[in-house]
């Protein structure tokens, strides 16, 4: 056993069996992954951020795109279908009654657009105090569990008029 | 009484672990070790019907919907079809471990029954490594997440309480209707894509349980452990692919954005361990013929099972903001100790059993096959750290900085991209490859064809007017490594034309059937070029656009013309009400088919569910969403995918081909009892 240590340590012309000319290529992918995950991580970093953190952050931020997570007010949904305009407003706690961010989206309105769901939106706060999202994602429902019990034991009929 | 039975079964199952772990330990010590190994072995083995009892259990409440078991009441309800209440045994949390434990005992009891004659010095740690595992799952159960807590009522003051067992003075409350699945979740992609997924990432546990025993037993240089587990990670690795598509193609079909992937740290927390798994699988076979690269088929077999470990400790502690929420709970901090304990263990006994670990072998040329593998570990390395390092971005950064910062899609698709795309590339190069030394005349004279081939197809795609240079990259590469692959094919049926006087169809069906692991993994090589060519075109050339018709008015994409004619109601099944539009799809005038893109309404859930009406075509998909509607005026989004039918079709061969090379048969096995160090010159395996 020792005698298998000492022969992989002082051999010059190995590391795992690999000869230099392989350390080079190691390298050279080293180098190569590096340079992307650097560069990529440059050009796509985008804070992510509350809405109390946005409203801190504003003044750095000189119309750059970012990525905010909030609640969504309650009764504040508002969908033209027709023009597939969707504006809504998004507050970190509702029950604090914090800052709210107004939203404005057009595209088809998500299923798990619901009052309270949480939703990320992606964009740039125009100067008119409404935030533009290209993005818009909801949390999916690979939640499993809630928190209410017994809310409702409602019936399963549901009346088709 | 069924609730009590469950519950005996799973808590006998525990203790049956419990004893199956200590019992291989001390096994080591006694005197009489081999009689405590084998009751150690019996303890493992008997967890499976255990966990079966207590499994079966559940399903059965669930069928039968006895809402007084509050896992029932959350995900069954009498609405939903008996198939689903079926299903809904992975549609929470609780259900979820059960199902994962019963996943796990059956493949730990599968085996050692299997195993166990051939090596009992493994076995013993194996035991050890694979109950240790269960264990925490059934302690999870057990204690954190019980499917068989039930609601208890107290009849003085009308409180509703869940326990366990009955508080003093409590009777049992029995809820009316459950809340059932969640709707999104009633999709044939959801049905099987936990059930795949659990059984690719606990399948993981034997190979690395083998691993560790090698280590342990400092056997990691004798090839005996990859021999026992190879078959077990390709069926692990299996089901994790298929637990991939599936969840891409419920996305598709389900969540209505016209997509399949969005690089979320939950997909990508899913995607790791079958990047690095389909890394351990290609270089074992490094080991087996040439007795080479063992440290890092360690290194790999841990990554893979960490990040197994790491996925579900994402997905359920929610540290990383995905959008897919799964319950967070005391869970997730478990899983943290139990990752950690995992990985620096391994560390430990892969630190300890080092110098045991030497080469048989060295690279002899930097043209050969085995530094063509070498390059391929490398990269699958390094698309799994880039995916890694964009996943826990934020969490890195919030720790540095204190500003939450992410990446997002475009980082992966920047540096993920072109480091897939190598791998494309280097898949059809490689088998191309002779072991040990070729040479560039002899490479290039094999590269030729197949090099104008993919020449000649992107200057036509370029005079068709496609003329993104990514794209046109992209499909170079894959026409390159497809007809590098069929060129495989080829050779090997001249081949044996020539030698055997038989008739090519023949010919090709006897190459086949005798080498099954070479050419079975090419056809999964061909899978892969199907699917890299459909994510090129759906990435790519994705068109949409939307409109709000009246009835009888029309709209236009691409080459189609959509007509509505009319929207329709009525009430589906499991207490779903449904709207749906008509929409005539037009191609040059002719009329293609009818789609019914629909809005489904969830009473109890309060919530609806968009179902896109799709014409599935070869070449591309119409993809149409009802957004809304008001009077006889009704809005849509519609969506053309090019290629999109390629992602699937690629799953499909990829599996296929798996299947053709994980089915148990004698010829695989024959070859492989060959000394694995006296590996023939010429390309082969």
């Amino acid at each position: 056993m020792i005698k298998e240590i000492v022969d992989t340590r002082t051999s010059p012309r190995k590391w795992f069996g690999i000869k230099p000319k392989f350390l080079i290529g190691s390298v050279i992918i080293v180098g190569a992954l590096l340079f992307l995950v650097v560069a990529g991580t440059l050009s796509s970093a985008q804070y992510y951020l509350s809405v109390e953190e946005l409203y801190a952050k504003l003044p750095q931020l000189n119309g750059r795109q970012v990525r905010v997570t909030g609640a969504v007010v309650r009764d504040s949904i508002v969908y033209d279908s027709s023009q597939l305009h969707l504006t809504f407003s998004l507050a970190d706690d509702q029950a604090a009654k914090s800052r709210t961010l107004k939203v404005e989206y057009f595209g088809p309105k998500p299923d798990l657009m619901l009052d309270e769901a949480t939703a990320i939106v992606e964009g740039e706060l125009g100067q008119d105090g409404v935030f533009s999202a290209d993005n818009l994602l909801l949390k999916c429902p690979t939640k499993y569990e809630e928190e209410e019990l017994i809310g409702s034991q409602g019936s399963s009929s549901i009346d088709i008029p | 009484m069924l609730v009590e039975v469950g519950l005996v079964a799973l808590g006998l199952a525990a203790l049956a672990t419990l004893y199956a772990m200590g019992a291989a330990v001390a096994s080591t010590r006694a005197r009489d070790g081999g009689q405590l190994l084998e009751s150690a072995r019996n303890a493992a083995v008997l967890t499976f019907p255990l966990l079966t009892v207590a499994s079966l259990i559940v399903i059965y409440l669930l069928v039968v919907g006895d809402f007084s078991v509050h896992y029932v009441w959350e995900t069954s309800s009498h609405s939903m079809s008996p198939f689903l209440r079926v299903t809904a045994l992975w549609g929470g949390q609780a259900g979820s471990l059960l199902f994962w434990c019963w996943v796990m005992s059956g493949f730990i009891a599968a085996a050692l029954f299997r195993g166990w004659e051939r090596d009992r010095e493994l076995i013993l740690w194996v035991i050890v490594v694979t109950t240790g595992t269960l264990l925490f799952f059934e302690v999870l159960v057990l204690f954190q997440s019980n499917p068989f807590v039930r609601f208890w009522e107290n009849p003085v003051t009308g409180e509703v309480v869940q326990r366990l067992f009955a508080p003093s003075g409590a009777v049992l409350f029995t809820a009316f209707e459950g809340r059932g699945l969640n709707p999104l979740l009633r999709h044939f992609g959801m049905i099987g894509h936990p059930p795949t997924t659990y059984l690719g990432f606990t399948g993981f546990v034997i190979p690395y349980a083998f691993a560790m025993a090698a280590l342990i037993t400092r056997r990691g240089a004798d090839d005996t452990w990859i021999k026992l587990t190879r078959r077990w990670t390709l069926v692990a690795w299996a089901f994790l692919g298929v637990g991939l598509f599936l969840g891409g193609r419920w996305a598709y079909d389900v969540l209505g954005w016209g997509g399949y992937w969005g690089w979320d740290p939950v997909e990508n927390a899913m995607l790791m361990p079958w990047l690095t798994a389909t890394a351990f699988l290609h270089s074992i076979m490094i080991q087996e013929k040439r007795g080479m690269l063992r440290v890092w088929n360690m290194i790999l077999i841990i990554l893979t099972y960490s990040l197994v470990i790491f996925g579900v400790f994402i997905t359920r502690s929610g540290v990383v903001g995905s959008v897919h929420a799964f319950s967070t709970s005391a869970i997730g901090p478990l899983f943290f100790i139990f990752l950690a304990t995992t990985l620096t263990g391994s560390i430990y006994l892969l630190w300890r059993a080092w110098p045991t670990l030497t080469s048989e072998n060295e690279i002899e040329s930097f043209l050969s096959r085995e530094s063509a593998f070498l390059l391929q570990n490398a990269l699958f390395l390094a698309v799994t750290f880039a995916t890694l390092w964009g996943t826990i971005f934020p969490m890195i950064s919030e720790l540095v900085t204190g500003d939450k910062i992410t990446v997002g899609p475009p980082y992966f698709d920047k540096v993920d991209g072109p480091i897939l795309a190598a791998l494309v590339l280097l898949m059809g190069i490689a088998p191309a490859l002779a072991w040990r030394s070729d040479t560039v005349q002899r490479l290039a004279r094999v590269l030729l064809l197949p090099f104008s081939g993919a020449c000649v197809i992107v200057v036509t795609l370029f005079v068709l007017g496609i003329s993104q240079p990514a794209a046109l990259i992209g499909f170079w590469i894959v026409t390159f490594a497809g007809l590098c692959t069929l060129i495989e094919f080829w050779r090997g049926m001249r081949g044996r034309q020539k030698r055997h006087q038989e008739n090519a169809v023949l010919a090709l069906w006897n190459l086949v059937r005798r080498n099954r692991r070479r050419y079975g993994g090419y056809v999964i090589h061909l899978g892969i070029v199907i699917l890299a060519a459909g994510i090129i075109g759906s990435k790519g050339f994705q068109q949409n656009a939307q409109a709000n018709l009246a009835n009888g008015e029309t709209m236009r994409i691409g080459a189609y013309e959509l007509r509505y004619e009319g929207l329709s109601r009525r009430a589906g099944s499991d207490g779903r009400d449904i709207t749906s539009a008509n929409m005539g799809l037009y191609r040059d005038g002719a009329r293609v088919t009818t789609l019914s893109p629909r809005r489904e309404y969830f009473e109890n859930y309060e919530q609806t569910s968009t179902v896109a009406g799709v014409f599935n075509g070869p070449i591309e998909d119409v993809y149409v969403l009802l957004v809304g509607w008001e009077g006889s005026n009704a809005t849509f989004k519609v969506y053309v995918n090019p290629l999109i039918n390629w992602v699937w079709l690629g799953g499909v061969v990829m599996t296929l081909g798996t299947l053709f090379v994980a089915w148990p048969g004698a010829s695989t096995q024959r070859r492989w009892t060959l000394k694995p160090a006296a590996g023939p010159r010429k390309a082969e395996g």
